[in-house]
């Protein structure tokens, strides 16, 4: 048979967005996501190291409502990598396989990386005055 | 530890060669950074808003840069062998693959560096 002309298995495009799959896509993106987020963390430590003027210039690009913006985005790719990874955890130690708790965990995964998120920034946000 | 089993051990050969010690330093990291993380977020919020000084002051305390390091070599440890899954799930073209892998390596090693030598310029 021509390989090109060989049937396929089901793939994306046929199946329906399910939350393990989802879940799963997102920890991926969000990893990937705090890749980038790396970037800015290490521009931060070498701005501390160079001196306070380098410093300054930093504290006001993070600072700034873009800035301020991106950092809401680390947080919630943050929390998530974190709640999914332990979830990750969990089933290589060998529990959670059960389809309904896969369900549970990732419905908490989400709940959690947002109430944390909202509950952080708000905090943050009431703690300092918005900037 | 090591995950290889006997017959692999015999044979010297795998279908991914160290693909258990790739699986097992991700979960490594990954659990190193379940407390680092907490510690290290909960800093940074207490520090949001700080001037050079008090960053400074904070980074120099010993138990502080100890634990910035820990973090930083679990981080970009974790990063590069999760990009590097990705990178190896997603470009098939080999020069791309290979570029993109050297890049990952290179990348991931220079970040860490730069970081950790950063805490230590502060801190020492």
């Amino acid at each position: 048979m021509d390989p090109a002309n060989r049937p396929l298995s089901p793939h994306l495009q046929i199946y329906r967005p399910q939350i393990t799959s989802v879940l799963s896509i997102v920890h991926r993106i969000s990893g990937a996501g705090l890749g980038l987020g790396s970037l800015v963390l290490a521009y931060w430590l070498i701005s501390v190291a160079a001196g306070p003027e380098p410093f300054d210039f930093a504290q006001h690009l993070v600072g700034s409502p873009g800035g301020i913006l991106l950092l809401i985005g680390w947080t919630f790719g943050l929390l998530f990598h974190f709640c999914n990874g332990i979830r990750h955890l969990f089933w290589d130690a060998g529990y959670g396989y059960e389809l309904s708790t896969t369900y549970v965990s990732g419905w908490v995964v989400i709940v959690v990386s947002v109430a944390l998120t909202v509950g952080i920034w708000l905090s943050v946000l009431i703690a300092k005055g918005t900037p | 530890m090591s995950g290889r089993t006997s017959l692999r051990r015999v044979r010297d050969l795998g279908t991914a060669r160290d693909g258990v010690h790739h699986w097992w330093v991700q979960r490594l990291t990954a659990v190193a950074l379940v407390p680092l993380s907490i510690w290290f977020v909960t800093s940074i919020i207490l520090l949001a808003g700080s001037d050079h000084a008090r960053v400074t002051a904070w980074i120099s305390n010993p138990i502080v840069a100890v634990f910035l390091m820990l973090t930083l070599i679990a981080m970009f440890y974790h990063l590069k062998l999760g990009l590097q899954v990705v990178i190896e799930d997603y470009i098939h073209a080999k020069p791309t693959k290979v570029a993109c892998l050297l890049l990952n390596n290179f990348g991931n090693t220079v970040l860490a560096l730069s970081c950790i030598f950063s805490v230590l310029k502060v801190a020492v």
